[in-house]
């Protein structure tokens, strides 16, 4: 008897943890890069939509296609919605990973969106720069230009860049000598490619890597390098939040997207379509400047910007001057290999 | 003789026993199934993804079964090209034509773009002659060699992962050579794997050995009190002790500061040791370091628990017979140790080499040990089977080197306490 009452409370907890992780299974679980991009989502889309009665799990991920992959292959899908760079979102969308975006359902016009006509896959939510920095109570007299991020000779000292090749190949073809508008089609040969890694190679000594967006600021901030790439928004928060005296060089930053995607077969397709239709219509869209300096996708959320923050964003005329686009095509194209060939060289 | 029910006691005696057999597999049931679920199975399927791929077969099955009858000298005939047309046709329907792309790139880089493109051009077109069609879409289909690779990739069991995590390649003509010298990474990466798990073992047992001899000969009071102080470490977890290490040994931490402070970064300045301040972060020497921190238990406390059942009258005796004393420890008490150094030490080895978030956080680029390779072909590049074809070789290093220990040593002699 004594075994049987063991048993039933067993069953009996099973159960309840069963039906816990069937209620849990009401929230959309939108997943996204973490520190202060993250927060920046919080802030502007996810409290005031949860605020409506919605549900809402985050997840944190460095851009792993690999992962969204897996679940769709392995049809356990856990996150409904995720914010992707584009490489992820081109690769994805042509490996059957993410759902095509019907723009009908979501109501929204897809011209009023920077850079829409360009992904099936994927809306437009941010557009931001991959810059460098410096901490000005180290350096006084900084650096102004890509070719100075590459001169060891001139700023001594540690550097810090993604690991990743994209825009590090660009800026190591611009700093040797390339023009902004030749890099892809100088980086389309085996040539081009060679040169890069040649111009890292003068570099390598002294390149400490990050991974996640949120420790470019912090290798700053502690003095482990002298200066860092980093995406402009993370920098600017360390600025505006933490008090860093921290600068960003502008020359020849690499304007890129952020997207929101929706992974193929999600079973929760409907609440997934209302939350990136919520997170893209034009109010949190602005609402999402006031906590971190990348510029909305949707064109009509640019009025309402507050004057301050305008001339940190990516897209401000001043710091457009040298900028170039980061290419989709280029890297859906040529990322793989280079992505391996990347992987084996820092490693060397 | 029977049982009272009437069956011979023989076999009620074997029911008997029997039954305590199933009981008692029945106790072990649960903590085998769950060696079965969560280490077998994954292994048998790691083992199979470093040789299994069916992406070409599976997306370009005609064109797969029609190049098996080709001999490879001559470019495919208009049946090979029709079918191959029919098959990315079928593959942009279901959005499969990147896996193909994807699989041919990892042989000729530029094939993926080339892929995708042929295929978008071919839907446009209905009717053949498709050999024109293909080859106008790209070029890169008038090559022979492009054609040798279709075939290569159709076949379902590949040896492309295993060789690539050996550096090695199939050419044109099927025979194997190494990989272009900038992608020769994998066999350093596995030697330098190896290099610091033994720098690390060495270490740990020049550290750990007279740690555990005193610790085995002291009074049991003291010798407790002085054990928590190897244990505490072994609680925390590894990950904390990891950023602990980033907080002592970054540029301007506290190692560095204390070497500021006491004049020894100077000293070491003026005498031409280093010159500047000290760079201990992010190099092999900081990764060697909390590494030799985070595996010396596991060296340390089988030693220990040996030396504790050495009695230390075979010491008396030795000396009583004249033997000096550093003469005893060598000849009588050492070899004593060795089933505990032998098994402290392969524990540790072993450990090391599966190492991957230290060097990750304390290590520089080029201190990526196997284990942070296997992570990034799995999440960077998404390459599931190269990440399978190093965890292939990483296994076989692994099973050869306790192959030597066996014969060397004899596992049977190994001890844990």
């Amino acid at each position: 008897m004594k075994k049987l009452s063991i048993l039933f409370t067993a069953a009996l907890l099973a159960g309840t943890a069963f039906a816990g992780s069937a209620r849990a299974g009401d929230e959309l679980t939108v997943t996204s890069w973490g520190g202060a991009y993250s927060e920046s989502q919080r802030k502007a889309y996810y409290e005031p939509y949860m605020a409506a009665g919605n549900k809402i799990t985050e997840a944190e991920y460095n851009g792993e296609v690999a992962k969204i992959k897996a679940m769709v292959e392995a049809n356990a899908i856990t996150w409904d919605v995720i914010d992707v760079d584009t490489a992820t979102a081109l690769q994805g969308c042509a490996e059957g990973a993410l759902e095509t975006i019907d723009w009908a359902k979501l109501g929204l016009d897809r011209a009023k969106f920077i850079g829409a006509e360009l992904m099936e896959c994927a809306v437009p939510t941010i557009v931001y720069g991959t810059v460098y920095g410096y901490d000005t109570s180290k350096l006084a007299e900084g650096p102004t230009t890509i070719n100075d991020f590459f001169d060891l000779a001139k700023f001594p000292g540690k550097r810090g860049i993604q690991k990743n090749p994209t825009v590090n190949l660009e800026w190591a073809l611009i700093a040797d000598g390339v023009d902004a508008k030749d890099v892809y089609t100088t980086l389309s040969t085996p040539e081009g490619v060679d040169r890069a890694f040649k111009k890292l190679d003068t570099i390598k000594s002294e390149i400490v890597f990050w991974e996640a967006g949120a420790q470019a600021p912090q290798l700053l901030a502690d003095g482990q390098v002298v200066m860092t790439s980093a995406w402009n928004g993370r920098l600017q928060g360390a600025i505006d939040n933490d008090k860093k005296p921290f600068k960003i060089v502008w020359d020849h930053q690499g304007l890129d997207w952020d997207w929101w995607a929706i992974t193929k077969g999600t079973p929760k397709i409907e609440e997934a379509y209302r939350f990136v239709a919520f997170a893209s219509s034009v109010g949190p869209q602005a609402e999402q400047t006031k906590f971190i300096a990348y510029g909305p996708a949707n064109k009509d959320a640019i009025p309402g910007i507050a004057p301050a923050t305008l001339p940190n964003l990516p897209t401000a005329p001043d710091n457009l001057k040298t900028a170039f686009n980061v290419d989709p095509q280029f890297w859906a194209d040529h990322g793989d290999e280079l992505k391996e060939r990347f992987n084996a060289w820092l490693a060397k | 003789m029977r049982a009272a029910d009437g069956t011979p006691l023989k076999i009620k005696l074997r029911q008997a026993e029997h039954r305590e057999v199933m009981r008692a597999f029945l106790l072990i049931a649960p903590l085998f199934l769950f060696i079965v679920v969560s280490f077998l199975i994954p292994i048998v399927v790691m083992l199979k993804n470093a040789f299994y791929d069916p992406d070409i077969v599976n997306n370009l099955p005609q064109t797969t079964e029609l190049l098996r009858q080709w001999d490879g000298k001559a470019l495919p005939g208009e049946e090979v090209f029709a079918a191959f047309a029919a098959d990315l046709k079928t593959a942009s329907k279901a959005r499969t034509v990147a896996l193909v792309g994807k699989r041919l790139n990892y042989e000729i880089p530029t094939l993926k773009s080339k892929v995708t493109v042929t295929a978008r051009k071919l839907d446009k077109i209905e009717t053949g002659p498709w050999t024109e069609a293909v080859i106008a879409a790209d070029p890169i289909w008038k090559d022979i060699f492009t054609w040798a690779v279709v075939k290569r990739a159709g076949s379902s069991i590949t040896p492309y992962y295993l060789l690539s995590a050996l550096d090695l390649r199939q050419g044109a003509d099927g025979g194997i050579e190494r990989t272009p010298v900038e992608r020769r990474i994998y066999l350093q990466v596995l030697g330098r794997t190896l290099g610091i798990s033994a720098m690390v073992t060495l270490l740990t047992l020049i550290l750990g050995y007279p740690v555990a001899f005193m610790l085995a000969t002291l009074p049991q009071r003291t010798a407790s009190i002085l054990m928590i102080f190897v244990l505490l470490p072994f609680w925390t977890s590894l990950l904390v002790r990891t950023t602990a290490w980033t907080i002592l040994l970054q540029d301007g931490g506290v190692v560095a500061q204390f070497l500021h402070v006491t004049g020894i970064t100077w000293i070491s300045n003026v005498l031409g040791f280093m010159s500047g301040e000290p760079h201990l972060f992010k190099t092999r020497f900081a990764t060697v370091l909390a590494m030799t921190h985070i595996q010396l238990p596991f060296t340390l406390l089988p030693i220990y628990s040996v030396m504790k059942t050495i009695s230390p009258t075979y010491m008396r005796a030795a000396k009583s017979l004249g033997a000096t004393p550093f003469h005893a420890f060598r000849t009588v008490y050492v070899p004593q140790t060795m089933p505990g150094v032998a098994a402290g030490c392969l524990l540790t080895f072993i450990l090391c080499l599966g190492y991957f978030i230290t060097p990750a956080l304390v290590g520089g680029g080029s201190d990526n040990m196997i284990a942070g390779f296997i992570d990034t072909a799995m999440n960077n590049e998404g390459n599931w089977g190269k990440s399978s074809a190093l965890g292939f070789v990483l296994l076989t290093a692994t099973l050869i080197l306790y192959y030597v220990y066996n014969r060397l040593i004899g596992i049977d002699k190994m001890k844990l306490g």
